[in-house]
This record gives C-alpha cells, sequence and structure tokens, in this order.
C-alpha cells in the first residue's frame, strides 16, 4: 500500500497538505474522513490516528498527525524544489517561524470566525451573541493585519522572494473566514495582491479544486440531533 | 558580534532556549527582558519583536522570534548532536508532530493553570472559582495522558533511546504549574521517570538554574508589578468574562 492521506478539505490543514501533494506530484491514496458526519470519531479512523484529528498520513506501517509535521515529511521524503522549504540557514527559519506562530494566532481566529460566523448557527442551530461573534472578527482582524505588517511586509512571499510553506498554510488558513463571508482582502492591497500570487503559483484550478467546499460552508444542511451531539464537545474543544 | 538571546526564564520557551544553548556551550549574550518589570513593552524592545513576546533571537542583523524555530535554528548552525534533531525521516517527524501538537495542547493549558491558581489572585486580589481550576487541571490531565499514550508510550524519550528537542519543550512546558504548586509529574510514575531521565540527560544543575525564578514567582512581591503589565492583565481578564 502506498502513501494515504486522510483528509477533509474542509479543514484548513488539510487543504494545505492537499494541494502541495497534488502541487508535487507526490503519489497518494486520497481517504476523506468527513468531519461533519463525524467520521473522524470511528474506531476504524483511531487506528490510523488516536487523536481522532484530520489530516493524518499513513505511509506503509508509519503514521503522522499534525499539517506542519505532515508537510516537512512529504518535503523530505519526495525532494520537492528548494523554495518551499529552503536549505539557506536563515530563509528556512523565516519559514519555521511562521508555521510556529500560526497555530496559536491566524489559526484560531480564522477557525473561530467560520465557526462564530457560519457553523454553530447554520450547521449545528447554536446561536452565537453578537458580542462574541464581534470578538471573534475583531482578534481575526488583529491577525491578519500581523500577517501582513509583520511576515508580508514588501516581500513576494512571506519567508522571501518564492512561495514556501509558510504561505501555503496562511492561505489555506485565510479561505476559512472567506468561506464564512468574511472580506479579509478588503483594503489590504498588499495581501490581495499575495493572494493573487499565490493562485497563480499554485495553479488556479488545483486551487479552487482545494477551496470548493470550504466555499460552500454557509450551505451546509443543518445537523441531525445525534450528530450535533456527537460533535458538540470536540467542537467546543476545539475552537476555545 | 555575538549571538543575543531575549529572554525571560519565567517563560517555558525562554527556558527550552536557555537550556539548549547552555548545554552545547553556544556563547550569547542574555538579555534579560523583564517581565514583571513590562520590558517586554519597552521601545527598545519592541523594536526587536513587535509582537512583544519571548524569546527572540539577534544574529547580526537577523532576528528570529517563536522559540520551535529559534531551537531549529541553533541546533543547524552549531551543528548540534543529531539525536537533538534527527535526520532519519521518521524519527524527525516524531519531534515535528510533537512541537507542533504541544503550542495549542500543552502551552496553553499549562499556562492556564498558573494564571487561575497563582497570577490571577495575586494581581486582582479575587480568587477564581474552583469550577474553573477544576475544569483547567482536567485539561492538563488529558493532555498529560494523551503525551503518555500517544508521545511517549513505552520509550525512554519521545524519539527512542535518546533526548531530543521534543524532550526539551516538552519537560520545560510541564514544569510551567509548578509555579502554581502544581506538580504535573505527580499523576503517573511514568511522567515522573521520564522527567528524571531528561534532567539527568541536561544536567541536574543546569536544569535547576533554568527552573529558579520560575519556583520563586509566588514569593515574589506583586505589589510591585509593573502598572502597565497590570492594566494589560485586567483587560484581558475583562474580556474572557
Amino acid at each position: 500500500m502506498g502513501l494515504e492521506l486522510y483528509l477533509d478539505l474542509l479543514s484548513q490543514p488539510c487543504r494545505a497538505i492537499y494541494i502541495f501533494a497534488k502541487k508535487n506530484g507526490i503519489p497518494f491514496e486520497l481517504r476523506t474522513v468527513d468531519l461533519i458526519k463525524g467520521q473522524h470519531l470511528s474506531d476504524a479512523f483511531s487506528q490510523v490516528n488516536p487523536l481522532k484529528k484530520v489530516p493524518a498520513l499513513k505511509d506503509g506501517d508509519f503514521t503522522l498527525s499534525e499539517s506542519v509535521a505532515i508537510l516537512l515529511y512529504l518535503t523530505h521524503k519526495y525532494k520537492v524544489p528548494d523554495h518551499w522549504y529552503p536549505q539557506d540557514l536563515q530563509a528556512r527559519a523565516r519559514v519555521d517561524e511562521y508555521l510556529a506562530w500560526q497555530h496559536t494566532t491566524l489559526r484560531r481566529s480564522c477557525l473561530r470566525a467560520l465557526w462564530h460566523k457560519v457553523m454553530f448557527p447554520v450547521f449545528l442551530g447554536e446561536p452565537v451573541s453578537p458580542q462574541t461573534l464581534a470578538a471573534t472578527l475583531a482578534e481575526l482582524d488583529v491577525n491578519v493585519q500581523l500577517l501582513e505588517d509583520k511576515f508580508l511586509q514588501n516581500k513576494a512571499f512571506l519567508a522571501g522572494p518564492h512561495i514556501s510553506l509558510a504561505d501555503l498554510v496562511a492561505i489555506t488558513e485565510l479561505m476559512h473566514p472567506v468561506g464564512a463571508g468574511c472580506q479579509v482582502f478588503k483594503g489590504r492591497p498588499k495581501l490581495a495582491a499575495w493572494r493573487n500570487r499565490m493562485e497563480a503559483a499554485v495553479g488556479e484550478d488545483l486551487f479552487q479544486e482545494a477551496h470548493e467546499i470550504i466555499l460552500k460552508a454557509k450551505d451546509f444542511p443543518p445537523a441531525d440531533p445525534t450528530t450535533k451531539q456527537k460533535l458538540m464537545p470536540r467542537v467546543l474543544a476545539m475552537i476555545q | 558580534m555575538a549571538l543575543e538571546l531575549y529572554m525571560d526564564l519565567l517563560s517555558a520557551p525562554c527556558r527550552a532556549v536557555y537550556i539548549f544553548s547552555k548545554k552545547h556551550d553556544i556563547s550569547f549574550n542574555f538579555q534579560f527582558v523583564d517581565l514583571l518589570k513590562g520590558h517586554h513593552h519597552s521601545k527598545e524592545y519592541i523594536d526587536i519583536n513587535p509582537l512583544r513576546k519571548l524569546p527572540s533571537l539577534k544574529d547580526g542583523k537577523f532576528v528570529l522570534t517563536e522559540s520551535v524555530s529559534i531551537l531549529s535554528y541553533l541546533c543547524r548552525k552549531y551543528s548540534a548532536p543529531l539525536h537533538w534533531y534527527p535526520p532519519d525521516l521518521h524519527t524527525r517527524a516524531r519531534v515535528e508532530e510533537f512541537m507542533a501538537w504541544q503550542h495549542t495542547a500543552f502551552q496553553l493549558p499549562m499556562k492556564r493553570i498558573v494564571w487561575l491558581k497563582l497570577l490571577i489572585p495575586k494581581i486582582t486580589g479575587e480568587e477564581v472559582s474552583a469550577e474553573k481550576i477544576d475544569h483547567a487541571v482536567a485539561e492538563v490531565k488529558n493532555s498529560l495522558k494523551l503525551f503518555e499514550e500517544y508521545f511517549l508510550q513505552d520509550k525512554m524519550f519521545i524519539t527512542g533511546d535518546q533526548i531530543s528537542l521534543a524532550d526539551l519543550v516538552a519537560v520545560v512546558e510541564i514544569m510551567q504549574p509548578m509555579a502554581a504548586n502544581y506538580n504535573a509529574f505527580l499523576n503517573s510514575s511514568k511522567l515522573a521517570e521520564w522527567r528524571k531521565r531528561v534532567e539527568l540527560s541536561i544536567g541536574s544543575g543546569l536544569f535547576m538554574e533554568a527552573h529558579s525564578r520560575l519556583m520563586q514567582l509566588a514569593d515574589w512581591d506583586f505589589s510591585t508589578l509593573d502598572p502597565v503589565v497590570k492594566e494589560n492583565i485586567s483587560e484581558l481578564l475583562k474580556k474572557s468574562k
């Protein structure tokens, strides 16, 4: 059995891995784990990832979780072009720096924006107070601004003149609030220009394909009570 | 021009960078950025790191933040022994997996204990509800359970027989609640034994030295807390209510 990638393109980190693998011609079997059906909570999936999260990788007997680790694994194993994770000491450090920073900042904000604006009210049927939503969107705003001011600055891409893992992780994150109807690029010409460069570098078709699901998040049918009960505790823990 | 490391050993990520640098005899200037005195909000420090967080590294003109990134940088630049960040594809992936996971699963819950049990009461004079504390403790216990079952398992260290960056980052995080008199190592003998092994690998003297400021935090005179820091904290607390 070759490389298997357990993904749901609803999830931001899964999109980064999907795009990376496809862009670099890495052969893999896509194993879809349907999050809104709670498939990540199944016993079968916990054999692949006991932490019950996507993305997950299975390469023969070797299993791996955490998107940053998976991206790095694919980078090392498949010897992708250097610009994705440069050999140069300082250039690589810049990529590592972004990949470390984003966990508790942009990722968290993007996740909360989607859930507070769309997924709680539409999918789970749980109202979200205007204050909570406002606070979440304000925090998102702060983190998107940091992305532009501290990481992008006047460069073409986050870590320098070429696209890297950092850009891929960042753009797939930002598409989460975009899917929720937030206009994160509005009034941010530098970031909008970067987004266009990203889409061109990745390839428009691949970019659209990876984001088809998230862009339809507003149209998800409401969850039935059983599914809702199953998903709620972990959702609440996830967006803390 | 020597390497500059901007740190306060109250912070777990700073301790990881400090311990690693001392252990490998990396020559650096310890730029003490006193969190309790609000020095991370000073103009001098904001020039170094506008995010006002610790640690930061300055190597000539090159400035780097995020401890995980700094540790990798030091490993590569100073050619640390390979077991710290093994080149083998699978072993290395295990280090990277832990380093990614710990940001949300470890650092946040461990910090929360110190806030709820020590800092908030000392700074505001108000105790935090038992319910909130119990919830935070449950979260820590859950993270430690996952750590033992998924990352450590029955191995000596996270990657196997030798210490790596993952163990270093893990141990300094689990030490954090000690400031609030919460000894997370009491939960299991496996965890306690792993801690002893990590401590011995690092060197007990260095380990103790790195943790001494943390261990004395409860005795610090909080009435002298910098007003800007106090204000920021009060704002944060109001928002989280």
